[in-house]
């Protein structure tokens, strides 16, 4: 009997072993850490957008330049308080209904009153206007139409929309149609046949959300997977002895900063903010824990960000013993257990950070060690990343750590004035007033005069440099493992698009 | 109809059971939830919107849709009201009916709930008869060597390997995804022998029982061939206890597999519940937990059901 059922258990494993693992031609399958939850743009449109199942009104191409998506043209008014963006004709959604200004401006509206970027931009009204959709301004706000560009502005067809006026389908206009959505872990997607554009390729792809990098690094290596989204530096090292795939670091503009309440008495001189940048070995973070030395940041702004970073700055440096003497300069003295004192209290503070990204942890864990080395006791906080906003807004954080992406639209301006403007941000400075800043940062969002704007990107950058409101540590690279069959693959810095639309397997 | 008659009184006791069931379940879940510190809001904006689109604003904008600010007690009776006309309501951070995120999410983890005690039966009755016959024998010290074995190296650990040798090695099956059935034979396997080395024990040690029993002798000693009496007699009374004891793995698979969940990227809704709890997402932890609750009393009532037909004396009792 026992011989029976291992040749049963024999059989039913070659029963199962043998179809589709032959690679197939037509289809690509992406592998990537995030899952995908919802048919809700403002929730998952950053996976929505990259498949490209849904547009912009506004596309982007790898570099940030703005260029027409939906929309063909637009064009401010003579005061800047009203845009207009003319809509392409012959467009129509996945399901077959018409592309059109009432559609255009119903997903708009929704996406403006939904938390996402155009909730925090200066508009007042948004409507349709014959074929074209128009936005009336409270002020002049020349980023509006990279706003257009961003994952939570894409265009989702009336028709996705149950009765309750909730997403309930992913519908919208794109080279790509969704076969079948099982959330939160695949999309499978079919090639749009009547696309306005250039048709893909590509018959089908597949979207995998594999939360393990082990996984990820495993779906690369056996071919399960074309293409995968972050790796993790172990897993990005043994890729590169694989024959089968390569491998790619491309700079991203975002940044592992770390958050300083100068509103505290402890960090309120900027000399105490420099004092910890200058303790902080970034090489040393750069090399051992995210793997890519030359990405410490020698400030703020990162090269991947274009007309914001400054080579000319000096690099924020690495020296214990400057360090030491501004804390010295403003008044603390090493206690008995080496730990700086100032009128009976401790330099003992508490940094907030999170786990979603792996290496937050142990970059909190390099920063405790270095810190106490010039006199600072730091106590880590591993918890849900919303602690942090909650922590800028009852006063109680002293210093966070997570990673801030700058490019969330192709023009940086609408971030960068979220987190430096008047009043600070939640994941920018906290306690942090500079009128100069403030004042170019809003010239920056009115103008679209480029000689303007570079003047005051430039003393934006510079004050920041010196004042450290938020402290960079390292910039990020975007890991991604590629069949070595694909051709027309474009990795987008700005991460808007995996370009499954222009990808094809070499014959 | 004398049969039939304890038969009912078990499936109405069983459903008075799922009733007391659900409202302890919800009113519980609902408590520890309200328990945990920090602010549900921020919790909940960050779940819907990721860290880089979440801050203060949204996480207010999302009390004011939620309601998040009434009592307490407003909310649990709101929940409850909808509970009788059995509406779970709607996931508080992806906008979606509870109902259909469990559908999907509970057909795929009893999927591979199935193929796990599938494959640790195929292996544990060989291998836990065979171990029984002789107590003692070569058989039953190598394999009660190797259950300790398997059983100490972590799921995790145990899926890496497999995944290295039968997928990027062997290249036979898929490491990861559920598009077919070749993607269910790792994750199951992985699990399946996790439990098989408990149960083969079981079903080792209820051999051994039932082939010391006094009814075996008997058996033998009325002319039964010893083939027979295996098959007739000791692997029907070996069984009660090996089907209990599968019950209560099926139950701890249902929701305990989340590690395995996540190597092998398969939806799941231990999976689901782990993220609804993180993301405080209140109206799935307790949809979730109440599916869970009600699929524990099924999985009870079926195991009574599954002793009953192997075990005649209960029947007449």
């Amino acid at each position: 009997m026992i011989r029976r059922l291992c040749a049963a258990v024999f059989v039913s494993v070659l029963f199962f072993a043998t179809p589709g693992l032959a690679q197939d031609k037509s289809r690509v399958t992406i592998a990537a850490p995030w899952e995908v939850t919802s048919f809700d743009p403002a929730v998952s449109g950053f996976a929505i957008q990259k498949l490209e199942i849904m547009e912009n009104l506004v596309d982007a191409d790898e570099t940030g330049a703005l260029r027409p998506g939906l929309a063909t043209s637009w064009s401010a008014s003579e005061d800047g308080l009203t845009w207009t963006f003319q809509l392409r004709d012959g467009v129509r959604f996945h399901d077959g209904t018409v592309f059109d200004s009432a559609a255009a401006a119903q997903a708009l509206t929704r996406a403006w009153q939904q938390p996402g970027v155009l909730a925090k931009a200066p508009v007042s009204g948004v409507s349709a206007n014959g074929h074209a959709v128009v936005f009336t301004l409270e002020r002049p706000f020349a980023a509006l139409p990279a706003l257009l560009a961003h994952a939570t502005t894409i265009i989702q067809a009336p028709s996705a929309l149950d009765a309750d006026g909730q997403p309930a389908a992913l519908i919208g206009t794109g080279p790509f149609k969704v076969e079948r959505f099982t959330p939160p872990q695949s999309i499978d997607l079919l090639r749009n046949d009547s696309y306005w554009g250039v048709a893909p390729k590509l018959a089908k792809a597949s979207y995998l959300a594999a939360g393990r990098a082990e996984t990820r690094a495993l779906l690369a290596e056996s071919g399960d997977a074309d293409m995968v989204f972050t790796l993790d530096p172990s897993g990005f090292a043994r890729l590169g002895d694989v024959d089968s795939v390569k491998t790619v670091a491309v700079p991203i503009p975002r940044v592992v900063t770390l958050k300083v309440n100068a509103g505290h008495r402890f960090f309120s001189d900027p000399r105490a903010r420099q004092a910890l940048s200058l303790a902080i070995n970034r090489d040393g973070i750069a090399a051992a824990i995210t793997r890519f030395p030359e990405a410490a940041a020698g400030q703020l702004f990162p090269p991947a960000l274009s007309g914001w970073h400054d080579p000319a700055l000096p690099r924020l440096g690495f020296d214990m013993e400057a360090a030491k003497g501004l804390l010295a300069e403003l008044g603390w003295t090493a206690g008995d257990d080496g730990i700086l004192v100032k009128d009976g209290e401790r330099f003992s503070i508490l940094l907030r950070t999170f786990p979603d990204r792996p290496e937050l942890p142990l970059i909190a864990a390099a920063l405790q060690d270095q810190w106490r080395q010039i006199g600072v006791e730091l106590e880590v906080s591993v918890a849900n990343y919303s602690e942090i906003p909650a922590g800028h807004q009852d006063g109680t954080l002293h210093v966070a750590l997570y990673a801030r992406n700058y490019s969330l639209t192709p023009d940086p301006i609408g971030t960068v004035l979220q987190d430096f403007g008047s009043g600070g941000g939640d994941w920018g400075a906290m306690g942090w007033e500079n009128a100069e800043v403030a004042d170019a940062l809003t010239a920056i969002a009115a103008t679209g005069d480029q000689t303007l704007r570079s003047k005051n990107i430039a003393r934006v950058a510079r004050i920041l440099h010196d004042e450290l409101p938020v402290i960079p540590i390292v910039w990020y690279q975007h890991t991604v493992a590629i069949a070595s069959g694909l051709q027309g693959v474009i990795i987008d810095p700005l991460q808007r698009s995996y370009g499954l639309s222009k990808i094809s397997w070499s014959e | 109809m004398t049969a039939a008659r304890p038969f009912l009184a078990a499936l109405a006791q069983r459903g008075l059971q799922a009733l007391i069931v659900a409202v302890i379940v919800g009113i519980v879940s609902f408590a520890m939830m309200q328990a945990l510190p920090g602010d549900a809001a921020y919790r909940i904006a960050a779940g819907r919107y990721g860290y880089d689109m979440m801050d203060a604003a949204a996480a207010e904008a999302v009390r004011l849709e939620l309601g998040l600010d009434r009592h307490w007690s407003v909310q649990l009776f709101a929940w409850l009201g909808a509970l009788a006309q059995f509406d779970l309501g709607r996931s508080l951070v992806y906008g979606s009916p509870v109902v259909d995120e469990i559908a999907v999410q509970l057909g795929y983890s009893l999927l591979l709930a199935a193929g796990a005690v599938i494959t640790s039966l195929l292996i544990a009755v060989p291998v836990g008869v065979a171990a029984g016959m002789k107590p003692g024998g070569v058989v039953d010290r190598v394999t009660l060597a190797l259950s300790v074995f398997v059983r100490a190296i972590p799921a995790f650990a145990l899926g890496v390997v497999l995944v290295l040798a039968f997928a990027v090695q062997l290249k036979l099956f898929p490491v990861a995804g559920f598009r077919g059935p070749e993607h269910l034979v790792l994750p199951s396997l992985t699990l399946g022998l996790g439990l098989a080395a408990v149960s083969n024990r079981v079903v080792r040690d209820a051999v051994v029982d039932a082939m010391a029993a006094e009814w075996q002798l008997f058996a033998r000693t009325k002319g039964l061939s010893a083939r027979f009496t295996v098959l007739r007699h000791v692997l029907r009374n070996a069984s009660l206890p090996v089907v209990t004891y599968v019950g209560v793995q099926m139950a701890y698979l249902i929701e305990g597999v989340v590690i395995v969940e996540t190597v092998f990227a398969w939806p799941g809704i231990g999976h689901a519940l782990v993220h609804a709890i993180f993301a405080r997402d209140i109206a799935m932890v307790q949809g979730t937990a109440l599916t869970l609750g009600l699929i524990y009393v099924a999985l009870n009532l079926a195991i009574d059901l599954a002793c009953r037909g192997i075990d005649p004396r209960t029947r007449s009792a």
